[in-house]
């Protein structure tokens, strides 16, 4: 491969990814974004200033190099670019689809102090997808130390956690409670945003590195952490058990048919395949009008999700403001293209059913926007007298998830905060030896960039803590 | 996979299994729950353990050959393999010394209920059992629950055997002093036996069976109103205070999917399945 030259004035826009036409993918679960062809990729590597002092680094969680393989990726050097991406993260086909770019490394990069940033997410979504369709290699793995870790959940967290202390030479198992790996990357995340194939061969991988995967297996009920490292020899244990429980809003009505959380809409979509009923097992039921409550990326999910499904009208419903909406931008505008309505500074009152217990009206009320809270976001204030009343015959609450109780309720002595979730320090270590934690179980629900961070951490210090033992 | 090691119609249409599953075996107590994923395209299926063995290694439980799930479950032989198990699930029962216990099981909660009743009297207890069908035909293991228990009854909702319906339950609980009711079957028998018993101010439990997709706190499907509170049956359960539970709300609950669940039955039926590949 030659090496394209660098222009000599860096262009303002970003080359834009291909995507599926809104029309059409509104109507099928196939991935929107479609990647960049290798002209596209080198044209938007030229961009890159190559910075003395490089800003993005920091700006990147996992701090990957990011200067470095795009240098690497222009002069063609595929291989050494994605290996260079691969020092710090594991997982680059699946970062590259869903980090929020523009809040980490591209919100430093130089070239978007004028024009747009480099487009970092979508370079290594190149390589990744090169890498991918060539055939992992398997990269050097130590000799074997004769450690056991046990990791609790094969979500994000504990994926990279995994994959980083099988390459020292420990012997790791990961238990993972349902029946597929992946965590939310598999019941989370739909396939238009995250294709399925992609997180299995990311496992697959995994498993090549020598690591076993128990599935089916919830730790708390069937082994509790203590039994693990006192009978089941293993001598460190990493909890990535996620965010768990749907929250709801208290509100009356709520246990009406048809209203699903988005944990429950999305696993019965994502993980469970109801979009095939009854050629799968899982039924779901979408009506005609689909409301989503939150403003989220989770909302998002569960909108676009029901509009594939069929649904005539998806309408979210969001008590702040456009400005406030915590969802990716991308996603946003995605969602707005394919046709996906924005409600505003609204919440719901109360829910009405119809004589069988299905829901088909909501009652709102309007909100407008007072001083910052807790949050630094402005609260939002219920208007007297705005009250409204919608239509519905579906409605997905995603409002948020709190920490699922089970390991905390099953292990004595580990530390809890009073929202549930797990006491760690910054290296994932928490008030039990050899017991470590990371994602969203420590911090409550975030990226999952932010989970692998934790993990890579996490790992570098149960390493540490075996060897010393 | 986890291998089927016994296939038994205990009634019509009743089916209990044994099955290799040594460490939900090792770990299993009185009251909790498994999911059962017949194969690949198959739901997660939550079915109350009616008996286990550490030494053995094996599980078992009983289901009602109702719906596709569950009649695909059926056809399985000895020998065969589910796809999944995983367990066990859901908080154990309460299992002290109380003193006099009333039992009341109905269809294929017999089987877990047997398995209440001995751990009941291993704990020095005084059980009555109460057992019921819709019809006489549907009632299984009598005569062990009438070994298990130090009083027995019958009930049929037809009153083609012992007792028509469970009024009578009025009866038995006006003449002793009971410490505990334990209620375990249809969440319209467990409504009824819990009204009956609230008068009398006994403290009642009952093990509901909500739908659940994950059954381990993720997905809020088998949430429950109880004492005015949503609960999760799952990881909150899936015992309850029967005085507690809004029964009703739960009724319509299990109902949601009632035409996907006929639909899904019909096909298999008919075809043995949907058979488009998943497009």
């Amino acid at each position: 491969m030659a090496e394209s030259k660098p222009k000599p004035k860096i262009k303002k826009e970003a080359v834009p990814i291909p995507k599926q036409k809104p029309e059409e993918r509104r109507r099928n679960f196939n991935e929107v974004a479609l990647g960049y062809t290798e002209e596209q990729a080198l044209e938007e590597a030229n961009r890159c200033l190559q910075c003395p002092k490089p800003q993005c680094i920091s700006g990147c969680p996992v701090e990957i190099e990011i200067p470095a393989f795009i240098k690497l990726l222009r002069e063609g050097k595929y291989e050494e670019a994605i290996a260079k991406i691969k020092e710090k993260n594991s997982l680059p086909a699946i970062c590259g689809r869903v980090c929020p770019q523009e809040e980490q490394c591209q919100m430093k990069c130089v070239v978007g102090k004028v024009g747009e940033p480099v487009s970092i997410g979508r370079l290594e979504r190149f390589l990744a997808d090169w890498e991918r369709k060539r055939g992992f290699k398997i990269p050097e793995i130590a000799k074997p130390t004769g450690k056991r870790v046990a990791v609790i959940g094969a979500g994000p967290a504990g994926l990279t956690v995994a994959a980083d202390l099988a390459k020292l030479g420990h012997k790791v198992v990961i238990f993972e409670a349902l029946h597929l790996p992946g965590g939310v990357l598999v019941y989370g995340i739909p396939e238009f945003r995250l294709p399925k194939s992609i997180v299995q061969a990311e496992v697959d991988y995994i498993q090549r590195l020598g690591v076993e995967l128990k599935l089916g297996f919830l730790v708390g009920r069937t082994y509790t952490i203590p039994e693990l490292l006192k009978e089941r020899g293993f001598e460190a244990v990493f909890i990535g058990t996620g965010a768990g429980l749907p929250a709801f809003m208290n509100v009356p009505g709520e246990d009406l048919g048809g209203i699903y959380s988005a944990n429950e809409f999305l696993i019965r979509v994502n993980l469970m395949k109801s979009y095939a009923f009854p050629c799968y097992d899982t039924p779901i039921r979408i009506g005609k009008h689909v409301v989503v409550i939150g403003g989220g990326n989770v909302a998002m999910d569960s909108a676009r999700s029901a509009l594939r499904l069929g649904a005539e009208e998806v309408c979210i419903v969001y008590r702040r403001s456009r400005e406030e909406l915590p969802a990716r931008k991308e996603e946003i505008e995605n969602a707005e293209e394919e046709g996906i309505i924005c409600k505003f500074l609204a919440a719901p009152l109360r829910f009405i059913g119809d004589e069988k217990g299905w829901v088909k009206q909501m009652e709102c009320i309007c909100m407008e926007l007072g001083p910052p809270d807790d949050s630094g976001r402005r609260r939002p204030v219920p208007v007297k007298g705005s009250e409204f009343v919608m239509d519905v015959d579906t409605v997905i609450v995603a409002i948020g998830r709190t920490p699922n109780p089970i390991i905390q309720r099953t292990t004595e002595g580990l530390q809890v905060t009073k929202w549930g979730t797990i006491v760690a320090d910054e290296n994932g270590k928490t008030s039990l030896e050899g017991v470590y934690a990371g994602g969203d179980i420590v911090t409550g629900e975030a990226t999952v960039i932010s989970a692998m961070g934790a993990g890579k951490k996490a790992a570098r210090a149960i390493h540490e803590y075996l060897m010393k033992k | 996979m986890y291998k089927i090691l016994k296939n038994e119609e205990v009634a019509p249409k009743i089916k209990l299994f044994e099955v290799y599953a040594p460490e939900v075996a090792e770990k299993a107590k009185p009251g909790q729950f498994i999911i059962v994923i017949v194969d690949e395209k198959g739901e997660r299926v939550p079915l109350t353990i009616a008996d286990y063995d550490a030494k053995k290694g094996t599980i078992s439980f009983v289901f009602n050959e109702v719906g596709k799930s569950t009649k695909q479950l059926g056809l399985l032989k000895e020998g065969d393999s589910v796809w999944n198990i995983t367990g066990p699930l859901g908080n154990p029962s309460e299992i002290k010394l109380f003193g006099l216990v009333l039992c009341v099981a109905g269809g294929v909660m017999i089987a877990p209920m047997r398995l209440q009743v001995k751990a009941l009297r291993d704990a020095g207890n005084s059980v009555v059992t109460v057992i019921g069908a819709r019809i006489k035909d549907l009632l299984f293991y009598e005569d062990e629950m009438k070994a298990l228990s130090d009083e027995f009854y019958v009930a049929t909702d037809d009153g083609s055997k012992g007792f028509k319906g469970l009024d009578f339950l009025k009866d038995v609980l006006a003449k002793e002093k009971f410490d505990r009711c334990v209620v375990m079957g249809p969440v319209v028998m467990m409504k009824n036996v819990s009204e009956i018993t609230k008068p009398f101010g006994i403290p009642t439990v009952v093990t509901l069976t909500p739908i659940m997709v994950d059954g381990m706190g993720m997905c809020g499907v088998c949430r429950v109103t109880v004492g005015g509170k949503m609960m999760f049956g799952c990881v909150d359960g899936p015992e309850f205070d029967g005085h507690k539970v809004d029964f009703d709300g739960l009724i319509k609950r299990q109902r949601m999917f009632l035409p996907e669940e006929r639909l899904s039955s019909l096909l298999w039926e008919l075809h043995g399945g949907c058979h488009c590949g998943g497009k």
